[in-house]
């Protein structure tokens, strides 16, 4: 499929792609601009109303439970949340280049570590949530004390859920999409199109929800 | 990959056989796929259209309903017992009608009329056709776009008919008192209703905007490059821009806004007692003003969502009936990128009285005033397409003109309203209300109308009648400079906007008058677009028959497809470009249309 382009193509003339990639792409990158925007809005407000607020809640010690091990190891759950989110996008990664290749087999095989990988994570937040709710933490409610030992104000819980469920709630999308993807894969309806595109259309949410993830994670358990 | 297999992705290896011969489909079509669940870009854009109508009559009836209450507040009126029950008890328009309808009347002609039926119009209608595409990049978007519009509309329109009556604590919503139930009535079911409909319009704007920004970068056939664009296109894609990155920082307002009203959080909640259940509420460490934050971050770039459409289009009928290019075009282009990026940067002056620094406000009044620049660049350039034009006055022409007039009258009391200081005196006066109603709301109108009756033959294959149409023009021309010129004195006056009833003040009795008679001319202006409207829909059944292809002489390709252009838009090939959209009166030739080859002799061109 690939053909040389002539190095003195007039790109913005008309009559072709400008940046060589096709509609549904251009769509997906300004679509993710503007959920930046949605992310960014709800960090922003996170961050005003934190510094507005005298003290705040220590992460170190809300964060410090792990199945099985209980109390003491902070941070430690969500290190390994982020860890494995970190690894499906790199599967992800490996699936858009094996639909580079057109390697039907690979394709599905990494989309399916990619859906295990999401699966993953979401019952890692689920345990996180039920695990923070038997504690008396839930919208409107916070059980946990600020840094200097003063009763905390809620909204700590309060954004906490809300922005970390509007995440989960993109990760949970992304999954559906790459199942969607993977049934496509699987049918081989990419094989007879030619490309692989939806593929990496889907890749770019993904890391997208990744990229977030980091910021989600750095506003909400380091600082 | 091809750019060919790039451009068109999936379809070229299915359709290959016909593809770029379909230039009219010929397939079956039924009722339901032509007329309801069309992906056909121009018949979206009539139902945007006309589901805009239809909001515009019922807002504009809404502020008629309140200007009988401003302009006669000693006079009963019986009948609107009958028509609107316990809302006007004993023939007086009930305070919480009241609200309601301010902020049903602004919530609708901002959003339903001049957000979707204005650049979901005229940007289903004309990107594709001026761009020469043979419709969106995904019809199938554009379709879900105007059916989120719909069902938008339709949850928003059901607020009306609930008990407790729709949203009414203004158009803008501020918490605490949009957060609190127990506040006023208008903070119950239909406030909740008012956001779900205003979350479902994100979407419906988000799918619409994508759409339109890839099939404007993506789609444009051979020959036209970004600078041979008509300025319409231009000013639509700089809208789609600032409404895919605006409005989503609305809806994280929005989400945060429900869990404060039923999930018992504080985003927006501090140290409140409620008068109305003498209650102290546990809500504490929110921030009132961080809603104000998020809102406008919208609202501002918002006024320019409804402003650019009206500029471009303005800026290509002015140049096509003063038979001249259009003066300085690419500063043209540079203006309304510079008005895109300060739209981002100046939301806070929406807010110099409530609370934020002093310090900080003083920058947001430089970059308010920074818009003055390209503004004024823009009205030069117009004024100077006209000058020495040989002007041909049709309505959508006069329309055009009135937007200028608008414009600068509209945007001079913008510069006194920028500066923080003078803001304390105007702020929520009726200045406000006379400034943003002549340059955002009447001006944007105008360039609606300007559109409409330009590109009517091409919609409908007919025109509109012309008499009616004058009659129209001078009558809301004379008629908004009337209603608003003198709000400007009652705003200066310090005259509080959003109250039922001054008679409390002595001191604005002197106004008595003058609102009886802004009151008058309100009612003779509504009854005027009811005319438009009239003339509208007789127009697509018997409305004079269009007989050329190109009735205006226009340079532009949506001249160039059929009467009646099919879904495909042009028959065979779509037409290759040649040069930009203004040829007008070169080379003493009156136009000449940009699918025209550059001949050998002609003087320079673009």
């Amino acid at each position: 499929m690939a053909q040389a382009v002539p190095a003195v193509q007039k790109w913005w003339n008309g009559g072709k792609s400008p940046f060589n990639v096709e509609y549904g792409k251009i769509m997906m990158w300004y679509f993710l601009m503007s959920d930046a925007f949605t992310f960014g809005a709800f960090l922003i407000s996170y961050g005003t109303i934190r510094f507005a607020t005298n003290s705040w809640p220590d992460p170190n010690h809300v964060f410090n439970s792990f199945p099985g091990l209980g109390a003491g190891y902070p941070l430690l759950f969500v290190s390994l949340m982020t860890f494995i989110l970190i690894i499906s996008s790199v599967t992800m990664v490996l699936a858009v280049q094996a639909g580079q290749e057109m390697d039907r087999k690979r394709v599905a095989k990494y989309l399916v570590f990619t859906i295990l990988g999401g699966l993953a994570f979401l019952s890692c937040q689920a345990w996180e949530w039920t695990h923070l709710y038997h504690e008396g933490a839930w919208w409107g409610h916070n059980p946990f004390p600020n840094h200097n030992g003063s009763v905390a104000t809620t909204n700590f819980s309060n954004f906490f859920f809300t922005i970390t469920g509007f995440h989960g709630f993109h990760v949970f999308s992304g999954v559906i999409i790459n199942i969607i993807m993977l049934i496509m894969t699987l049918q081989g309806k990419f094989d007879q199109r030619g490309h692989y595109l939806m593929i990496e259309k889907a890749g770019l949410y993904w890391h997208f929800v990744d990229l977030v993830w980091v910021f989600v994670f750095t506003c909400f358990y380091l600082i | 990959m091809s750019n060919e297999a790039i451009l068109h992705g999936s379809e070229v290896s299915t359709h290959e056989a016909h593809h770029d011969g379909h230039g009219e489909h010929h397939h079956h079509e039924t009722f339901i796929s032509k007329y309801v669940f069309s992906m056909d870009h121009k018949m979206i854009a009539k139902q945007f259209l006309i589901t805009g109508i239809i909001w515009a009559i019922l807002g504009g009836l809404m502020s008629v309903l309140f200007r009988l209450q401003l302009g006669f507040p000693d006079t009963t009126f019986p009948w609107l017992e009958n028509i609107l029950g316990h809302w006007a008890k004993g023939g007086k328009i009930q305070p919480e009608f009241y609200y309601a309808l301010v902020t049903m009347h602004g919530t609708v002609l901002v959003f339903f009329v001049l957000t979707a039926g204005l650049s979901g119009t005229f940007a289903n209608f004309l990107i594709p056709l001026q761009i020469g595409a043979r419709d969106m990049a995904s019809p199938f978007m554009n379709m879900l776009s105007y059916w989120f519009f719909f069902i938008s509309s339709v949850v928003m329109i059901s607020s009306l008919f609930i008990q407790t009556g729709p949203a009414s604590g203004g158009w803008t919503s501020y918490p605490p008192l949009s957060a609190l139930g127990d506040a006023s009535i208008g903070s119950k079911t239909g406030m909740d209703l008012w956001l779900i409909a205003m979350a479902l319009f994100v979407v419906s704007s988000l799918l619409g905007g994508l759409n339109y920004i890839s099939t404007i970068l993506n789609m444009r056939t051979k020959g036209m490059s970004m600078t041979r664009l008509p300025l319409t296109v231009w000013a639509l894609f700089f809208t789609a821009v600032l409404g895919v990155l605006s409005f989503p920082v609305l809806l994280s307002g929005f989400i945060l806004l429900l869990f404060d009203r039923h999930a018992g959080t504080s985003f927006y909640l501090s140290d409140i007692f409620l008068a109305s259940t003498q209650k102290a509420l546990p809500n504490e460490g929110g921030s009132a003003i961080l809603y104000q934050h998020l809102f406008w971050f919208l609202g501002h770039p918002e006024v320019y969502i409804i402003l650019l459409p009206a500029m471009g289009m303005v800026s290509e009928v002015m140049s096509t009936n003063a038979r001249k290019p259009i003066f300085g075009y690419m500063a043209m282009v540079g203006s309304i990128f510079a008005i895109t990026i300060l739209a981002f940067l100046v939301w806070a002056h929406h807010m110099f009285v409530t609370g934020l620094n002093p310090f900080l406000g003083s920058f947001f009044v430089l970059l308010t005033l920074l818009i003055a620049v390209p503004s004024a660049i823009k009205v030069f350039n117009w004024l100077t397409t006209l000058w020495r034009g040989n002007i041909r006055f049709t309505p959508a022409m006069l329309f055009a003109i009135g937007f200028v007039s608008l414009f600068i009258s509209g945007g001079l009391t913008g510069i006194w309203l920028g500066n923080s200081s003078l803001d304390i005196h105007l702020h929520d006066t009726y200045f406000v209300i006379a400034h943003f109603h002549i340059v955002m709301g009447v001006a944007s109108f105008f360039g609606m109308f300007c559109g409409v009756y330009h590109w009517f033959p091409k919609m409908y294959g007919r025109y509109l009648n012309n008499t009616m149409g004058y009659i129209h023009f001078w009558i809301t021309i004379v008629g908004a400079y009337l209603i608003f010129w003198p709000m400007h004195y009652e705003g200066l006056a310090g005259m509080p906007r959003r109250y039922l009833d001054y008679s409390g003040w002595a001191s604005f009795n002197q106004f008595g008058g003058l609102n009886h008679f802004i009151s008058i001319v309100s009612i003779i202006v509504f009854a005027v677009q009811l005319l438009f409207v009239f003339n509208f829909f007789y127009s697509i059944f018997k409305g004079r028959r269009v007989k050329s292809e190109n009735p205006w002489g226009s340079n532009t390709l949506e001249w160039t497809t059929p009467i009646h252009p099919g879904h495909g838009n042009w028959v065979g090939e779509i037409p290759e470009v040649h040069r930009w959209a203004y040829d007008y009166g070169k080379d003493g030739r009156e136009f000449i249309p940009q699918t025209e080859p550059i001949s050998a002799n002609e003087s320079e061109h673009h």
